[in-house]
């Protein structure tokens, strides 16, 4: 018999060195993420995982999962902190869904409809971000960038390019360009680096080819990002 | 033509009454008046009070994005900039000529516009000005009054819009600021699911179209005198028109007319827009005033939009609205009539000749399926141009090597009629208002005169860092005690301490 533990009162199986955010979305149960990837290395940053166990709240990318334990996900009050951390994302960059090719693509956008955000609430940053159109094949709008370190890590962990870095601290951390000349032009990324195919928001786009889905038959108009939990802990099918 | 009543001798000693802002109109705009002691009309101005910037941020993002950002310019006609700025940005693509598929499927969207911004317009925010009177109960002089005490001609006009937006939602994937057109053609055909769903309601549309016209006719019967003369404005014409000389809102070269007919010029192709089309900016507005090169600022100065349109083709290219443009040019008496009361008329002959073009491209079996997307060798600058339902709409893109857009420059349709507006509304103050006690009903005889050009206020306001603006203290005897102006290169300087 294998091990299990108990998520929102549903029981979910997991194999021993599993998360518990692995373990449930297998199993079929969401919970909102943005910087966890099951080929990477978790991050443990956009905290949108956050769970409740033994009273305790805990990031379920980064917590392996135990027998017997008992996890409380979709609550109101993890959901309410949830959105709020979404609000935040938004005003912290420069997300314009309505003029936005990822549109419809966008997991950020998912996961806020997702959570019921219905407005930014906060004071919009308008931080000035720069656009790096240099490649032929790959734009880089840094405007939408979440910092979920997934381009960094598929880089470096599965490209074995090293293109991409945060650098800064705190509030001015940033996305760069592991290039003298800080241009994604001068590194060695194709457009089938998997760095390029991660991104879950509109930093990393393919040139020339914006709109070509029509509106209906886009990623999250198909169903919502909850929908995908299974796919999610494969991600080829998402 | 006319320069009268623009600016009055001695403005500070004149009462200044305001509407603001002007109802029914799209967008945010207002009028003011300068009346003397006797209450003569000294001064009229269309003010345009909104401030957009979209020539400016458009700067720096990518080319494919422009199509559905630029379409935020509006909410009424976004179908127009979306389009407009695609067949600018099939230029950048190298796409000379779009897949027949591309083509009929861009024509239906934009058709399907035509209709629902003519239908909103002639029912919501006109008829019942025309039905009840200029001065009528003013509780009652809105949409909500018209279905009351005309609930067919209420209903027909929601239903006409609501086909107009499926249309849309069928060929861009949305009612409003879809994405179908993207850069060398469409993202999507029409399935036979949504084909035939439209197909059920062409043919009542059809209907209720022709008797829209016969509405508009019946009321000019009524009253020609007033239809006839109220506000007239004489000028020049533009318009596109095919290549046979036809009525084409997708395509088509440039022609004009003087205000008696006489070709000034045709077959232009709109990529040399730049050497007929000049724009003079105001300080009192944020709207510009273009006028065509060769006859200056002072006699350039010409209409654009369904009135222009119908006179200043050669044909309408379906059976029902051509035998209504007929109709209407023997009206007229074979001379073009400048009575801006008669842009309604031409409105539903366009209205009507939209729902034949659309039950016949319904029919076209190109429009189901096959090749989307063209493309070609790479350019640099593309200029799209379009009949958009205000009248006629200029984009123009430069776009650098990494595909960002690097110059953008929007000319749109309530821009080209911004010097007729103000005239007509002039007109219309010298003849109702001149000496009068102002009453509500006055004053809406002046928005009934904006009203006519089916102004969309919103979208003629796209500059930034180009306006000319002046900010003034000014204390309570009149004198100026500090004031700052931008110049129209950006330089700010003290106009007073």
């Amino acid at each position: 018999m294998s091990a299990s533990f108990s998520i929102d009162g549903k029981s979910v199986a997991f194999a021993e060195g599993q998360t518990i955010i692995q373990a449930a979305l297998a199993g079929g149960v969401y919970v909102p993420h943005l910087c966890y990837h099951p080929e990477f290395k978790p991050h443990g940053s956009c905290k949108l995982c956050t769970v409740m166990v033994d009273g305790r709240q805990i990031a379920s990318c980064t917590t392996l999962a135990r027998e017997g334990m008992v996890v409380e996900s979709d609550t109101a009050a993890l959901n309410d902190e949830r959105r709020t951390l979404i609000e935040m994302l938004f005003v912290e960059g420069n997300h314009f869904c309505p003029s936005c090719e990822k549109s419809g693509d966008c997991k950020l956008q998912a996961t806020a409809y997702e959570l019921g955000m219905m407005s930014a609430h906060f004071d919009h940053f308008f931080p000035r971000r720069p656009v790096d159109a240099s490649h032929p094949d790959v734009l880089l709008d840094f405007n939408r960038c979440i910092l979920c370190s997934l381009c960094v890590r598929a880089s470096r962990d599965f490209d074995g390019k090293n293109a991409f870095a945060l650098c800064g601290r705190g509030i001015h951390t940033h996305l760069i360009v592991n290039a003298k000349s800080g241009r994604l032009a001068d590194t060695d990324v194709t457009l089938q680096d998997k760095a390029v195919q991660v991104c879950p928001v509109g930093v990393m786009l393919r040139k020339d080819k914006g709109f070509a889905v029509p509106i209906g038959k886009r990623v999250y108009d198909l169903k919502p990002v909850s929908a995908y939990a299974e796919a999610a802990a494969a991600p080829q099918k998402e | 033509m006319s320069q009268h009543l623009e600016t009055a001798a001695h403005p500070a000693s004149l009462r200044r009454v305001a509407i603001d802002t002007v109802s029914r109109v799209e967008g945010h705009g207002k009028v003011t008046i300068l009346l003397d002691e006797r209450n003569e009309v000294q001064q009229v101005r269309l003010h345009i009070v909104e401030f957009r910037g979209f020539e400016r941020f458009i700067q720096g993002r990518p080319y494919w994005e422009v199509p559905v950002m630029v379409q935020r310019l509006c909410g009424i006609c976004p179908v127009s900039h979306h389009l407009a700025s695609s067949k600018a940005l099939d230029q950048v693509v190298g796409a000379k000529r779009l897949s027949p598929t591309a083509e009929k499927i861009r024509r239906l969207m934009h058709y399907g516009q035509i209709l629902q911004s003519h239908a909103l317009h002639f029912f919501y925010l006109c008829s019942p000005d025309l039905l009840f009177g200029f001065d009528s109960e003013v509780s009652r002089r809105n949409i909500v009054g018209v279905a009351a005490a005309h609930p067919q001609i209420a209903r027909r006009g929601v239903l006409l819009r609501k086909f107009g937006q499926e249309v849309i939602r069928v060929t861009a994937g949305k009612r409003v600021h879809g994405t179908g057109s993207i850069p060398g053609g469409v993202n999507k055909a029409v399935t036979q699911e949504e084909r035939e769903l439209l197909l059920h309601d062409i043919y009542q549309i059809v209907g209720w179209s022709r008797d829209a016209v016969q509405l508009i006719k019946e009321l000019h019967g009524q009253n020609p005198a007033l239809y006839n003369n109220f506000g007239i404005c004489r000028s020049n014409t533009m318009s596109l028109v095919g290549a046979r000389g036809e009525l084409d809102f997708y395509h088509g070269s440039l022609r004009a007319r003087d205000a008696n007919g006489g070709i000034l010029f045709d077959g232009v192709d709109y990529a040399d827009y730049l050497q007929h089309i000049q724009e003079e900016v105001k300080p009192w507005s944020y709207m510009k005033f273009p006028f065509l090169t060769a006859f200056g600022k002072r006699n350039g100065w010409y209409k654009v939009g369904p009135l222009a349109r119908v006179q200043n083709c050669d044909q309408i290219p379906t059976p029902l609205a051509e035998a209504e443009r007929r109709e209407f040019v023997e009206y007229c008496g074979g001379l073009p009539t400048h009575a801006p009361l008669a842009y309604h008329w031409a409105r539903m002959i366009e209205m009507l000749h939209a729902a034949e073009t659309i039950k016949d491209l319904l029919h076209d079996e190109d429009i189901a399926g096959g090749e989307l997307v063209r493309t070609g060798e790479r350019q640099t600058e593309g200029i799209g141009v379009i009949e958009a339902p205000r009248g006629t709409l200029i984009h123009h893109y430069r776009v650098d090597e990494d595909d960002l857009v690097t110059m953008c420059n929007l000319i749109v349709s309530t821009t080209h009629n911004n010097q007729a507006m103000n005239v007509a509304i002039r007109q219309v103050a010298k003849r109702y208002l001149d000496g009068c006690e102002i009453t509500e009903g006055l004053l809406n005889h002046i928005e009934v005169a904006i009203r006519c050009f089916d102004p969309c206020l919103s979208c003629a306001t796209h500059a930034l860092g180009q306006m000319p603006l002046a900010a003034e203290l000014i204390d309570a005897e009149g004198r100026l005690v500090h004031g700052l102006a931008r110049n129209g290169d950006g330089a700010i300087a003290c106009a007073a301490d």
